[in-house]
């Protein structure tokens, strides 16, 4: 009995008989590997996520935990989730409750929390979009997603100024979520609402020289 | 050709008729008729496709180099199409070695099962979906009701539609037909437990589709889902969203179903630098949606434990056969050719009878089931809901040229159907013409309308010709039917007059 496979394969292959086309080449020529000096890149990428409506607040390395901290406040955030690979000293100037997640905690589980706190693997100036990638100091892709407060600490040297540039940055094995501003729909009447099922808040803490 | 190549190619089937959704009840001109008579959509549609033109306008006009990403997206998805068959089969290898398990659906029907009998063996009676044009094509919905399972729809707009047990108008915002008050009789009636003292305010309908499908991320097992992008040389899948829904889908469950047409395969990893720019200024406007979501196989410890990947085929492979028609496949579904068409922002999306919509589905639709699967096919009608002004290719990011399309299939609608384009608009007058009683009442009663011209023109036309007689001059009606004139001494006369000419000049001829 022939399969689904090869009957689709087969007709594709007659279709491409019956209707041949020649090669096509690609052209590129747009742009791609751009720089941009660090303040503009970073002037660009808060005004994109400012368009958002996502809430930016940058800071020297050196004041890390002091900024994650006064955010967390700001929003309440009394009870919080971290992935395990993320630097601690980020944590020191907190003073409320830290879970750290692992994968055998029940997704559901993970509504119970304030916020989570999450690094970041690349970031595109130009469209304001921040790459998350499961890395340690990342963790799982529902840790950052469940929650309704995701405070995401980006260093500017991992942000680039357009799209083609970051992903080439990317492993694509990696689950990868590209988060650009909170959820959001315009689904009725197309009036824009912030924060349906992901996140509602999303501050992002730029750090300015790392 | 390849060495698995025996014998004469055959040309593949389309869609098999009368499954899934993609053919309308009745022809365009009728639904659309009917449509506009409901100056609730009209108005909805109007504000809303307005909107999205300006954004989109806004956010490509700041790209310098938006012309070569539609010349890079278009050249990717020609090549990809004609390479088609070592794609599927590189994706499947990726996807497979990388733990997930890979399925073939000659058509939307065997897609419908695989997918059942995938839910089934996971002991679930309920799905959570994620928006997808892919399973609304084959009405995977509508199965898996008729076998107990409940597919939940995620997405707000789809939740709406599916709740108001209405039909999708619009690619990317299917809900576009209802207005806010609608919207808050529908939740009032159909989620359960909501605060009865919910008002139209979007954040608070919003809020209230967050509590209820919070319950179901957080407890189905199950996650169908569409797919925007396979890329063949890692495997990896994506879906480009707003709301979230789509993340809880692909995270939270834990198995995940995903069908994707077999076109939406893209060769390498690099090719998303080109389409995570064109798709989301092209469809909302905007410069990026909030999320996009890229997995590849099974992740330990993220996601889903385990991963389908449905491959469907369902007339595409038809599409592919035609020369010129397989231009349509290349499609990314941003719905930016229905926001520019002023067809389809009067009609809206429901007369084109299909999951596809607007000027791209006018061209799709047929190729994927076909025009004349049946007398009288409805599809037959799509190709003719456009006045070929070409706002679609324009707007278009991979370039497809939907007005050649749209000239290509009225082609062959008319020598398959055995008559030309004229043929078929005379068939109308036809039908008056072929008896004289009929044909001679109708002469005298556009005699009527010369009792209103002025300077031999009419002012204008009753509805719905007023359209026409608005941009043109109408000439009045003759004094007389030709009928009437013909039996008049005058007519008599002109006749004598004629065949004597006829005469003398026959006479001619032959002295040569």
């Amino acid at each position: 009995m022939t399969t689904a496979r090869e009957t689709v394969l087969g007709r594709i292959r007659d279709a491409l008989a019956l209707a041949p086309a020649g090669d096509t080449p690609v052209p590129r020529a747009y742009r791609t590997g751009r720089v941009l000096p660090d303040g503009e890149r970073l002037a660009l990428f808060t005004d994109r996520l400012v368009d958002y409506k996502a809430r930016v607040h940058p800071c020297t390395a050196d004041r890390t935990a002091e900024v994650v901290a006064e955010v967390l406040r700001e929003q309440g955030a009394a009870r919080i989730g971290v992935p395990r690979g993320l630097d601690p000293a980020w944590l020191t100037a907190y003073d409320g409750e830290v879970r750290h997640d692992s994968a055998d905690i029940p997704a559901p589980r993970l509504d119970a929390l304030d916020g989570v706190v999450t690094a970041s693997a690349v970031s595109c100036a130009e469209t304001g979009t921040i790459f998350l990638d499961g890395s340690p100091d990342q963790g799982r892709r529902a840790l950052s997603l469940v929650p309704d407060l995701h405070v995401c600490v980006v260093d500017l040297s991992t942000v680039v100024v357009g799209v083609p540039e970051a992903v080439a940055r990317l492993v694509p094995e990696r689950p990868t979520t590209l988060i650009s501003g909170p959820s959001a729909t315009s689904d009725i009447e197309l009036e824009r609402v912030e924060g349906v099922h992901g996140p509602r808040t999303l501050a992002v803490v730029i750090r300015t020289d790392a | 050709m390849s060495a698995t190549f025996l014998g004469m190619p055959a040309t593949p089937p389309r869609s098999p008729y009368g499954t899934g959704n993609l053919r309308g009840d009745r022809p365009f001109p009728a639904a659309a008729h009917d449509e506009l008579r409901n100056e609730q959509l009209r108005r909805n549609l109007g504000r809303a496709t307005r909107t999205i033109r300006a954004k989109r306008l806004d956010v490509t006009g700041e790209l310098p180099d938006w012309e070569e990403l539609r010349d890079a997206g278009s050249a990717i998805k020609t090549d990809t199409m004609n390479r088609l068959p070592e794609l599927l089969e590189e994706l499947e290898r990726n996807v497979t070695a990388r733990g997930g398990t890979v399925h073939w659906a000659r058509d939307g029907v065997e897609a419908n099962e695989i997918v059942a009998r995938l839910v089934r063996e996971t002991g679930s009676d309920e799905v959570i979906k994620v928006k997808s044009m892919a399973t609304q094509e084959t009405g995977l919905n509508e199965h898996l009701e008729s076998l107990g399972i409940t597919a939940h729809e995620t997405d707000l707009a789809e939740l709406i539609v599916q709740l108001a047990h209405d039909k999708p108008s619009h690619i990317l915002v299917p809900a576009i037909h209802r207005n806010r008050d609608e919207i808050r009789q529908i939740f009032l009636k159909e989620i359960p437990g909501v605060d009865p003292s919910l008002d139209n305010v979007p954040a608070h309908l919003a809020a209230a589709a967050r509590a209820y499908l919070r319950e179901k991320f957080m407890t189905t097992k199950v996650a169908v889902s569409g797919a925007n992008f396979g890329i063949a040389e890692t495997g990896t899948l994506s879906v480009v969203e707003s709301e979230g829904n789509g993340r809880m889908c692909l995270t939270l469950p834990d198995t995940l179903i995903t069908v994707m047409g077999i076109e939406k395969v893209l060769p390498r990893y690099q090719d998303l630098e080109v389409f995570l720019q064109l798709l989301p200024r092209s469809s909302t406007g905007e410069r990026m949606n909030p999320y996009t979501s890229m997995w590849t196989g099974v992740t330990p410890g993220d996601g889903a434990e385990s991963f389908h990947l449905v491959l469907l085929d369902n007339g595409r492979t038809a599409a592919l056969a035609d020369r010129v028609g397989r231009e349509a496949l290349n499609c990314i579904r941003c719905s930016a050719c229905l926001n520019v068409c002023p067809v389809y922002e009067r009609t809206g999306g429901h007369a084109y009878g299909s999951t596809y919509p607007g000027p791209i589905g006018a061209v799709l639709t047929p190729q994927l089931a076909g025009m004349d699967a049946a007398k009288d096919d409805p599809n037959s009608s799509l190709p003719y809901a456009s006045s070929l002004c070409g706002a679609c290719f324009d707007a278009c990011p991979v370039k497809i040229d939907i007005p050649s399309l749209l000239v290509e299939l009225r082609h062959q609608h008319t020598e398959r159907s055995g008559t030309t384009a004229e043929k078929l608009a005379m068939k109308a007058a036809g039908a008056v013409m072929s008896r004289p009683k009929v044909y001679t009442a109708a002469q005298k009663a556009s005699r009527l309308g010369r009792a209103l011209a002025r300077d031999g023109k009419l002012p204008s036309l009753p509805p719905p010709l007023n359209g026409w007689s608005d941009s043109r001059d109408t000439p009045a009606p003759p004094k007389q039917t030709f009928r009437a004139w013909l039996a008049s001494s005058e007519g008599a006369a002109a006749m004598r007059e004629a065949s004597a000419d006829h005469t003398r000049d026959q006479q001619q001829e032959d002295g040569r």
